[in-house]
């Protein structure tokens, strides 16, 4: 073990130490466990043991004595609870830590893909996350009014998931995905358009500055006033907060080719069409999927925001503002979190594209 | 006669004022010649090819190309064009970059796959086909894009200073299989380059020139035989050519 993994290792000994001797009596068995399990593993500071039984500093030990740790602190969670259940809540994240920091450093020589490491580190993480956020807000009793637990949210989720789903179809499906296609496909072929033309580029490059810098707030309810409540005015706003982004990435790709790459296709004596397909958009597209991803979080907020300003009785934006009026937190986060996922699920969706796509380019390539 | 300049002049305008790229050019380049230019950078050696190649635009004087205009020239694809970088498409794979001018004339897909691969193994690189560029070494990356030149057919091959950027062993290699290549072939090449010796071992003939403005000070016609091993560098009459090139550099300079 290296040192910080040793002093991780002391660390959580010494929370489990403090543990079972404050809390010997009060602690449930399953508390006990842990902290008896915690301190036990303090002994693999031992050089002696370390050497004579390898298999104790594996990481996999650690990895389920944080996870037995951590749940017997989730069961116990109440208002008030003793210093004990938090020494133990402790230790069970510092063995999640060495689990994690062991895991790492076996990969460091390691070549390929881990998916170990590269999807079961970031989720481990979040799993902390959440566990702390449970922890801290039950443990402290913090009002659900200024911040509900994930546990509450997660039952939230469960139980209205009938709304959500309503929601859900109201603002991302027809809203965001409607206004998103429209908004970067036009701004697509007007950039292709104004780079063939020295005059359209004067005219559009101003417009689309000044579009782009239309404060959403007032837009949205004149689009309400020009496409009505439904989903075709949110649809509006996010055309027009996606059109900007998208026109000046694609711009900027299309003249990304080199004078050498332009001279070459001259010297073929290629056509204007076949200049564009084989060499100015396959250069163009990092640019464009820049854009695209840019695009697919800035649609998602213009949509939701372009509910507060007049809807039908659904949709995302609708419901968190009404719901915290009714001091209802817990559905807004609820709500937070649908958006959150829809967010992040087309930004990964989109990257993952752009890696089959794009894997020519410096950023991606593999020898 | 494949080129024909006669009084080419050349201007660049630039915020300094007028640069003379070119002065009363007079040359002429007959079938299967293989012509170097060389020269200190700014001599107008590169302008040169890219007037022929109709990538510059004369300001004066008249320059044919298989008795046309540049342009028509381009238009009929008379040449090929190889570049000081390779400038290969990162997202092709080299076949698929050698397969790119086929593609753009039109040509069946049975047929650009029989060129692709001739080609291919003319310049050494089978097995390659299927790589991408940046998978590949500098001089390979090289021999591909002068592939792509040759797949082409044309008559006509302009080289800027091709192999500028390798070092000297790829550079001697890629020199040998380029005279193969030219004797294999019997086109006519117009070569760009820096180096004296590379001048001398390639050419039939070496058009000195030298800058501002960008002019020919000497014409030199080799008689080296047409055979040429890389030791025929240690012999007096390549001495010789190459003693009368550095002369015609140095007058040149003593313009200044």
């Amino acid at each position: 073990m290296t040192g910080l993994q040793k002093l991780l290792n002391a660390a959580a000994a010494l929370c489990g130490l403090y543990a079972l001797v404050d809390g010997f009596t009060a602690l449930s068995p399953a508390l006990l466990l842990a902290a008896g399990l915690v301190v036990v593993c303090g002994m693999r500071l031992s050089p002696v043991l370390a050497a004579a039984l390898p298999v104790v500093i594996c990481p996999q030990l650690d990895l389920v004595i944080s996870l037995i740790a951590a749940g017997a602190v989730l069961a116990a969670l109440q208002d008030g609870m003793a210093g004990a259940v938090w020494a133990i809540a402790i230790a069970a994240w510092l063995h999640g830590w060495l689990a994690v920091e062991k895991t790492m450093a076996d990969d460091a020589d390691a070549t390929g893909f881990n998916w170990v490491v590269s999807l079961g580190v970031p989720l481990f993480f979040g799993f902390w996350l959440l566990f702390f956020w449970e922890a801290l807000t039950i443990g402290l009793g913090i009002p659900t009014v200024l911040l509900p637990p994930p546990s509450m949210i997660g039952a939230r989720l469960v139980t209205s998931t009938a709304i959500l789903m309503a929601d859900f179809q109201q603002t991302f499906l027809k809203a965001v995905l409607a206004g998103y296609t429209i908004g970067c496909g036009s701004a697509f072929v007007i950039a292709i358009l104004v780079d063939r033309s020295n005059f359209l580029r004067r005219g559009f490059l101003p417009i689309g500055n000044f579009i782009s810098a239309l404060p959403i707030i007032g837009v949205a309810p004149i689009m309400v006033m020009w496409f009505g409540f439904d989903w075709q005015s949110k649809a509006a706003v996010v055309v027009i907060m996606t059109f900007f982004p998208m026109m000046v990435n694609t711009l900027s790709g299309l003249s990304a080719a080199s004078a050498m790459e332009r001279d070459l296709f001259d010297t073929y004596a290629a056509g204007y069409w076949q200049t564009l397909f084989k060499l100015q958009l396959p250069a163009a597209m990092p640019f464009i999927f820049n854009a695209l991803k840019i695009n697919s979080t800035l649609a998602l907020i213009g949509a939701i925001v372009a509910e507060f300003f007049g809807t039908p009785i659904v949709g995302i934006g609708f419901r968190i503002s009404t719901e915290v009026g009714r001091m209802n937190l817990d559905m807004v986060w609820a709500e937070i979190a649908v958006a959150a996922l829809a967010g992040s699920a087309s930004y990964g969706a989109l990257s993952l594209l752009e890696r089959r796509i794009t894997f020519w380019h410096p950023s991606y390539r593999t020898k | 006669m494949v080129i024909k300049a006669d009084k080419l002049n050349l201007d660049f305008e630039t915020n300094d004022g007028v640069v003379h790229a070119l002065r009363d050019l007079d040359l002429e380049i007959g079938a299967g010649e293989f012509v170097s230019f060389i020269g200190p950078s700014g001599c107008g050696k590169t302008t040169f090819l890219r007037v022929i190649a109709d990538l510059e635009t004369p300001t004066g004087g008249s320059i044919a190309v298989n008795g046309k205009p540049p342009e028509q020239a381009r238009l009929a694809r008379a040449y090929g064009y190889v570049f000081q970088a390779p400038a290969l498409l990162s997202w092709r794979t080299i076949a698929r970059n050698i397969s790119l001018p086929l593609e753009i004339m039109g040509l069946s897909r049975g047929e650009q796959q029989e060129r692709v691969e001739r080609m291919i193994n003319l310049v050494g690189l089978d097995g390659f086909g299927g790589k991408f560029p940046w998978q590949l070494s500098g001089g390979m990356q090289q021999r591909a894009s002068i592939a792509r030149a040759l797949a082409f057919d044309a008559d006509l091959l302009l080289m800027d200073e091709p192999f500028g950027a390798l070092d000297e062993i790829v550079r001697d290699h890629l020199n040998e299989k380029l005279l193969q290549l030219w004797k294999k072939t019997g086109k006519t090449i117009c070569f760009v380059t820096h180096s004296i010796p590379e001048a001398v071992y390639l050419s039939t003939k070496i058009v000195v020139m030298s800058p501002r403005p960008g002019r020919i000070t000497d014409v030199i016609t080799s008689d080296l035989p047409d055979d040429r091993p890389l030791d025929i560098r240690e012999t007096p009459k390549f001495l010789e050519i190459a003693q009368r090139v550095r002369e015609g550099l140095r007058e040149g300079h003593a313009d200044d």
